[in-house]
């Protein structure tokens, strides 16, 4: 049996549109000084790093090599991991792997993304297969459109039920400093009168039905760093240091035809796996606090139902009745989430950086349920089909 | 330290140019690594995979080979780094208490791409981009600051490749055996001075795979484990300038650890045989001071002693190495691969005899910036 | 079994990726970058730890992993520490093969600065001699601005 592994730092950079003062090391180094900060380290207690990106998002190649001055990896361990969108949770994932397996006591993982310095929707066109796929098809918008017109279809949802879900990302952004998108104006105004607002103007330009602008997550420059640590450290690093319950993923993409656009077969299944190994039988009732990887609004509705949080088709009756706002039963996103900042390589990874706040119980204006969070639940996701899963606790598990 | 075993391994021959695509290559190396373990693709647990996005000229490179890997339903993660780092990641999720078996597969098509291009981009776009300058052209610069610290010459360089291509004449896999001389090497065409032809490695196409396992799940292999004994992982700073590329700290302080793990005291003793990354003729003296084989700018007296030849004290590079078959990310996981066949003594005609300690090396980064370093053992 | 796969004709598929990308120098780069462009001058940042003279600049010591906020100007001229004349062409190289890389530690710096050698009989180039850099009439605030470095 491998050692149990809690986060105990977190250190993320403002999240903004472009970041014109730094360059990428720079950036880097900018979110691996703050989380150090946080957990009141020096890079020299750190024995191992771990960073990704998407080598065509930023034009970098060798990013572990490139970063060693700006990430601390001069004379230290480091590797590179990439799984497309869900890097960041694919960072800290083997993050955790370093240390249960008891070959380091504390690692550093790392994401970052400088989304205007490339062309986003050209570089995720490469993503898809050169003979087969990208001269028909590919880009982020047109595939999303597909699953949500088809989840519309099934279970009857609407437009306002994807609006609904913009609105509590961006309500949530509100509360976090470090959220690309304030949009100030929503503030005071509730959530069914944004939503009406939101699908009846004619500013919100249609993308690729039913998809609109506002379905949409943006493109942010920002980096984020997680340090995990070894039981026997994590304890005396942070004062609720924010344990691992249980991580998987799933992979089924090869060719996006076979790709099951009716379910989110790679989030549930992994999520059914993180469950069963930490005993949870009910979702929606031991969960206290979800940071989701949720690139626009209709996976914010059908998700959640692969996840296991309600029935299939239930998703919208959920955002309706204010489960997943603030003060719901099931906070999802009190960060904003990634519609309201998407700096890609380090996305999924401040999901598990926020859901790690929840469970210390430091995560300021975003905070729920007064700080009383005992498992929160984070999920990377890649619009290829990566499905990532991390759960995280106040009790070390047993 | 004897808890993880590679239980089973599997390489396509490496060749100039394969026909094969990604997912043919890999299913090939994946399928010979499980049949040599005696295993199917249920007695995987999970699936780490190799790739990396610039090479391939796909962006998650490793998307196009789950169903080869076998990864279809199970956790996968991938390495953008050489196999060495794939197979290090595997062995940490088993430690981990997660899985009891990964299957790891590397791949590689240099031909369908430009290697300078490719290896351009490992450098700084603001200020070594523009230059041109990429992996070979760097490698020449650190060469000569080698040879300038040493004293080694163009002769000490080419002797490295007149032994590896010579071993590799005995190995099927490799891509150029050949019987060349000094001479030969010495009159082979400038490509970035002081290297020639001969001293540089042909990017080539390749797959290779492997079953790691712990020891309870080896009741589902049928080959005798070989142990991992030690591993560790360093790298350098990364701007050539303000390293000191004529020595390689890194590769000290990783094979410090990992011969600690081991037991490895006097590795030119009681180390059997070992698998380096000769990229460029010249590498394989600087990993014998790293690795400590020699002392400091004295690795040139082994390959002038013929110490690292087939009957000498300590063989390097009996498969031929790197300089001989250069599928990039793939070659450090065939390090491994000959490390594990030396030590079940299924190395064929280049076997060592008796070789029961085998060490496997893997690079990173423009000039060997990170290393990666293995001691196996039955 | 096999007999389709000898007379199969193999298609090739023939891509280029093409990516536009800019990279932001970041503000202590486009410092050192201005100073060339506008006035010919070669700054760097020295770390407050090690006391390493960086050139290009950089923000922080990878080695000491501080903050380097002190800027010094160096020489423009330096040590040839390493050199490589290069035989080949490829399309990212700014000059047709033959052309020559160098590293060179400008007076006042601690570690080489990688750049293009000219001017000169690349026959002749020896380590440790001393070279000078050669700026472009032209300086568009990028490496380029020095054109190359040559015997001094």
């Amino acid at each position: 049996m491998g050692k149990r592994v809690a986060i105990v730092g977190f250190g993320q950079t403002y999240q903004r549109s472009s970041r014109k003062d730094v360059n990428g090391v720079e950036l880097i180094n900018e979110a691996v000084v703050t989380a150090l900060a946080d957990a009141e380290l020096t890079i020299r207690d750190i024995d191992a790093i771990v960073i990704g990106n998407m080598d065509h998002f930023e034009g970098i190649n060798y990013v572990d090599m490139w970063s060693a001055e700006g990430s601390g990896a001069v004379m230290k361990p480091v590797i590179k991991v990439c799984t497309g969108g869900t890097t960041g949770t694919t960072v800290a994932m083997c993050a955790y792997y370093h240390v249960a397996s008891g070959m380091f006591d504390r690692v550093l993982a790392i994401g970052w993304e400088k989304n205007s310095e490339s062309d986003t929707t050209g570089a995720i066109i490469t993503a898809f297969h050169p003979v087969w796929e990208r001269p028909t098809l590919g880009g982020a918008v047109a595939g999303l459109a597909i699953e949500a017109s088809k989840y519309m279809h099934n279970y009857g949802a609407t437009e306002r039920d994807g609006a609904r879900v913009a609105v509590r990302e961006r309500l949530h952004a509100l509360n976090n400093p470090y959220a690309h998108l304030h949009q100030e104006w929503m503030k005071g105004i509730p959530p069914e009168k944004l939503v009406d607002l939101i699908v009846g103007s004619e500013q919100n330009a249609m993308l690729a039905y039913p998809l609109r602008m506002s379905d949409m997550c943006p493109r942010t420059d920002g980096a984020a760093a997680v340090i995990f640590a070894a039981e026997g450290k994590a304890e005396k690093i942070a004062p609720v240091p924010a344990w691992v319950h249980a991580t998987a993923n799933r992979h089924n993409f090869v060719y996006a035809g076979d790709v099951d656009m009716d379910r989110n077969t790679t989030i549930a299944e992994a999520s059914k796996a993180v469950f069963k190994k930490a005993g949870v039988k009910e979702p929606l009732k031991e969960i206290d606090v979800c940071e989701l990887y949720l690139p626009y609004s209709y996976a914010g509705l059908k998700w959640i139902e692969d996840i296991g949080f309600c029935a299939y088709g239930e998703g919208p009756r959920l955002l309706w009745d204010g489960v997943t706002d603030m003060d719901g039963e099931l906070p999802i996103n009190p960060s904003g989430g990634v519609m309201s900042s998407n700096a890609i390589g380090a996305t999924a990874l401040i999901r598990v950086g926020e859901a790690a706040l929840q469970v210390m119980g430091r995560a300021g204006a975003r905070q729920v349920k007064g700080g009383d969070v005992n498992l929160a639940f984070a999920t990377g996701f890649g619009g290829c089909y990566w499905g990532d899963i991390m759960l995280l606790g106040k009790k070390k598990p047993a | 330290m004897s808890k993880i075993a590679i239980v089973g391994v599997g390489q396509t021959a490496c060749t100039r140019s394969k026909i094969d695509t990604f997912e043919e290559m890999v299913f090939e190396a994946a399928s010979r690594a499980l049949a040599d373990a005696g295993a199917e693709v249920g007695d995987i647990d999970n699936v780490v995979t190799v790739s990396n996005d610039f090479w391939d000229g796909r962006t998650i490179s490793s998307m196009a080979v789950q169903e080869a890997a076998g990864s279809w339903g199970k956790d996968v993660s991938t390495v953008e780094g050489d196999g060495t780092f794939g197979a290090l990641y595997g062995m940490m999720r088993i430690l981990s208490g997660s899985f009891d078996t990964t299957l790891v597969v590397s791949h590689m098509k240099g031909s369908e791409s430009i290697m300078n291009l490719i290896t351009n981009a490992m450098f700084d776009p603001i200020y070594q981009r523009g230059l041109g300058i990429d992996a070979t052209s760097a490698a020449a610069l650190q060469a000569r600051s080698y040879m300038t610290m040493s004293g080694a010459t163009e002769e000490d360089f080419a002797r490295v490749s007149v032994k590896n291509h010579g071993n590799a004449k005995s190995n099927p896999y490799a891509q150029l055996p050949m019987k060349i001389t000094v001479g030969d090497v010495m009159a082979s065409r400038k490509i970035a001075e002081p290297l020639k032809l001969l001293d540089c490695s042909p990017i080539g196409d390749g797959a290779a795979a492997m079953v790691l396992s712990n020891k309870k799940g080896l009741k589902r292999f049928k080959k005798d484990p070989v142990w991992i004994k030690g591993v560790a992982h360093c790298s350098d700073a990364f701007t050539l300038g303000y390293r000191d590329l004529a020595k390689s700290r890194a590769l000290k302080e990783a094979a410090k650890k990992a011969y600690k793990m081991a037991g490895i005291k006097n590795p030119l003793k009681d180390l059997d045989v070992a698998e380096v990354y000769d990229a460029y003729s010249y590498m394989e003296l600087m990993w014998y001071e790293g690795l400590g084989f020699a002392p400091e700018g004295k690795g040139y007296e082994l390959i002038r002693e013929n110490a690292t030849g087939m009957k000498g004290e300590l063989p390097v590079n009996p498969s031929g190495g790197v300089i001989s078959s250069h599928p990039v990310f793939v070659a450090g996981m065939l390090r491994l691969i000959e490390a594990t066949l030396q030590v079940r003594g299924e190395a064929g005609k280049r076997q060592v005899k008796g070789a029961k300690t085998a060490l496997a090396h893997g690079i990173n980064g423009p000039c060997g910036q990170a290393h990666c370093v293995y001691v196996v053992g039955a | 079994m096999t007999d389709w796969k000898d007379k199969v004709e193999n298609m090739v598929y023939t891509g280029r990726i093409k990516v536009p990308y800019l990279w932001n120098v970041g503000k202590t780069g486009s410092r050192f970058l201005v100073a060339i462009r506008d006035k010919k001058e070669i700054w760097g940042t020295r770390c407050p730890g090690c006391k390493r003279v960086y050139v290009p600049p950089v923000k922080s010591c990878g080695e000491c992993f501080v903050p380097t906020e002190e800027w010094v100007k160096v020489s423009d001229k330096g040590v040839l520490e390493s050199f490589t004349v290069v035989h080949y062409s490829h399309e990212m190289q700014p000059r047709k093969a033959p052309l020559a890389y160098g590293l060179i530690k400008l007076d006042g710096a601690d570690g080489a600065i990688l750049h293009l050698i000219d001017d000169t009989d690349f026959a002749k180039l020896k380590t440790g001699m001393k070279v000078k850099a050669v700026f472009a009439e032209q300086r568009e605030g990028t490496i380029a601005d020095i054109k190359h470095f040559t015997p001094a």
